[in-house]
């Protein structure tokens, strides 16, 4: 990871000599060994606290957006999972790809003091769906197996009573401070109704302990099918909750009504959830899903 | 100086006749929550998840119903706390932070709300004998060998060395099983302690130049700007700290009347203050400036240099980006270039 590393520093000086960039967003070292933080570097000068490696496990696509307007273009370093967030991004219209340098940056798996994040225990892929260049090397292309979905066919096979129970101790741990959202490179929308006194559900207190257990699930339906499974949820929840298997359900589902489909890849399209087609699963098929 | 096996401490629990809160480990996460039959409890757990600022000043709580009901309007107020209570296990960084929420909770005018549960409660507090890598409390003068509190436990071995410090301590220490002791093994654990807090990484934060004659300089540095890019304004830095003290009221319309409640609200949240004219902290960069201003110059300037941070380090462990006071006290102090 150091020879990545030392070349993507090398080429964000060169950019940024050569004003190709007006400024690169990577990630800096913190107070400990595994406390890095995304950061912003604006000169060669700033560009000595850059670091790449195994600690750099935000994702920086849903940074981009405070770049947008911003003079001259932002270098953003990009892992596959991040690229594909990134993407989807662009198909939605909230980032302008002309005001972003993008380098793939080779990605073995990214870890925090507990070891392997959780995100990437299940890693979806070494391609980038979007750049101007990669940084690579062989290893970092090695995918190693996984079943993403294990646990949401767990989750499956249990009893709406035990499923039930299951996510109300989990979501009754939530102290709604929204981190999940904010992180979340779906969630884009400029004001959301939970932050405007207007709307009348500006949540900063539940009115019943099944409120906030409500909210995760409403929100997982309004990412649906726009998810890209970067797993930023489940990484920032400051209360643990396994946030990433209600969007995972829904990848699962919808996979198996309508194909396989991974958000954030390619252009413009309709996506399984904004198209018709004939062969749609009928909403009738609730009642032969689940069990009991 | 008494002591008690530590294979005797739940059983002293259940034998307290008020309600006892204290840390409690659950799905993995260690809490403080009142002591029933059958909780897990977590009490050498260093540094619980939330602090215990919720037993005297809760996320939640209401204030008053309005009923309407026809021309008539009922008003029924929340009750005050009235019963006497346990607050066991604490550490030394949590209940300094008590102190802190005092010069604003029980200033003029005094917040009856919490007053009452401040009075009520009985503070059992633990000496850290493990401190974590995050830890730096020392920075702010406070002592984990001996906490601020009626009755103090140090763990020694597989004993707890035990010691009031107030009378309503000596009364509740009194009446446990507990058998006389010797001051060394306490002394000798609390110089351990010492030691230990004294490798830890952040033991020797420098807070020079954090105070009200350098308010406009800090406030003005161009530093702000890094220190708060990643910043995803999820408030749960003020939501696990044991002195962040703000809070909202609101009422909600239950349809036939009014629910008055009041909840902790964050500066990291762009609706906060939020005024018909507008917000004065647009973004995330005021508003986090507006948390460590307050923690480290704000506070102290008003209150005789006392700061609202006691070195906790939830913040250190919570942030999901690892932002956090360790980072902004080194790039901002004086003492750290």
């Amino acid at each position: 990871m150091q020879v990545i590393a030392n070349a993507i520093k090398k080429r964000a000086l060169e950019l940024l000599a050569d004003g190709t960039v007006a400024r690169v967003l990577g990630w800096q070292p913190g107070e400990q060994q595994s406390d890095w933080s995304p950061a912003l570097f604006e000169s060669a000068d700033d560009m000595k606290d850059f670091v790449y490696g195994k600690y750099a496990g935000a994702n920086l696509s849903k940074t981009c957006l405070k770049f947008n307007k911003a003079e001259g273009k932002t270098l953003v370093v990009l892992k596959p999972c991040d690229a594909l967030s990134f993407n989807q991004l662009l198909k939605e219209h909230r980032l302008n790809r002309d005001k972003f340098y993008i380098i793939g940056a080779g990605c073995k798996g990214m870890e925090d003091e507990n070891g392997l994040l959780l995100k990437c225990q299940c890693c979806k892929g070494k391609t980038f769906e979007v750049f101007d260049e990669v940084i690579d090397d062989e290893e970092s292309r090695r995918l190693p197996p996984s079943d993403r979905f294990e646990q949401v066919a767990r989750l499956e096979k249990m009893t709406h009573q035990e499923r039930f129970d299951f996510w109300r101790s989990e979501l009754s741990r939530c102290i709604r401070c929204n981190a999940c959202r904010n992180v979340c490179p779906a969630c884009t929308c400029q004001k959301c109704v939970f932050d405007n006194p207007d709307s009348g559900v500006a949540a900063k207190a539940n009115t019943t302990d099944f409120e906030e257990n409500m909210f995760h699930i409403i929100r997982a339906f309004h990412v649906a099918g726009r998810c890209t499974d970067c797993g930023e949820c489940s990484r920032v929840c400051p209360q643990h909750i396994p946030l990433h298997l209600l969007n995972r359900k829904f990848i699962k589902d919808i996979d198996e009504l309508y194909g396989d489909y991974q958000a954030g890849i390619g252009e413009e399209e309709r996506t399984p959830l904004t198209t018709y087609t004939k062969t749609d699963a009928d909403p009738g098929v609730v009642h032969e899903r689940g069990n009991e | 100086m008494r002591k008690f096996a530590a294979s005797q401490a739940e059983s002293i629990i259940r034998s307290i006749p008020m309600p006892v809160y204290l840390p409690v480990e659950k799905e993995g996460l260690v809490e403080y929550a009142r002591y029933e039959e059958g909780v897990k409890l977590a009490l050498d757990t260093c540094k619980t998840e939330k602090s215990p600022k919720d037993v005297l000043f809760p996320q939640w709580e209401d204030l008053m119903h309005f009923r309407v009901e026809g021309k008539n309007i009922t008003l029924t107020e929340q009750e005050r706390c009235s019963q006497d209570y346990v607050l066991f296990g604490a550490r030394a960084c949590d209940i300094r932070a008590f102190k802190v929420l005092d010069k604003v909770f029980l200033a003029d005018p005094v917040d009856t709300y919490y007053a009452a549960r401040r009075q009520h409660g009985i503070i059992v507090a633990m000496a850290c004998g493990e401190p974590l890598d995050s830890c730096f409390c020392g920075v702010f003068g406070v002592d984990p060998a001996e906490p601020e509190a009626d009755v103090i436990l140090w763990k020694v071995g597989e004993e707890y060395y035990a010691d009031s410090r107030t009378e309503k301590g000596k009364k509740l220490l009194d009446s446990w099983p507990t058998q006389p002791a010797e001051e060394a093994p306490v002394k000798a654990a609390k110089a351990d302690i010492a030691k230990k807090l004294d490798s830890k990484p952040f033991a020797h934060l420098n807070l020079k130049g954090f105070d009200g004659d350098h308010m406009k300089e800090l406030f003005a540095s161009p530093k702000w700007k890094q220190l708060s890019l990643a910043c995803l304004g999820c408030g749960s830095c003020t939501f696990a700290c044991p002195t962040c003290q703000c809070y909202d009221i609101r009422d909600y319309d239950t349809g036939h009347g009014v629910q008055r409640y009041r909840c902790w609200d964050s500066c990291m949240y762009s609706d906060f203050t939020l005024m018909a004219a507008g917000t004065p902290r647009p973004t995330q960069l005021e508003r986090y400036r507006q948390r460590f201003m307050h923690k480290l110059v704000y506070f102290p300037a008003n209150n005789d240099g006392m700061y609202s941070c006691v070195g906790c380090g939830r913040c250190v462990r919570k942030c999901p980006m690892n932002l956090n006071i360790v980072k902004v006290i080194k790039a901002l102090g004086e003492g750290n270039k």
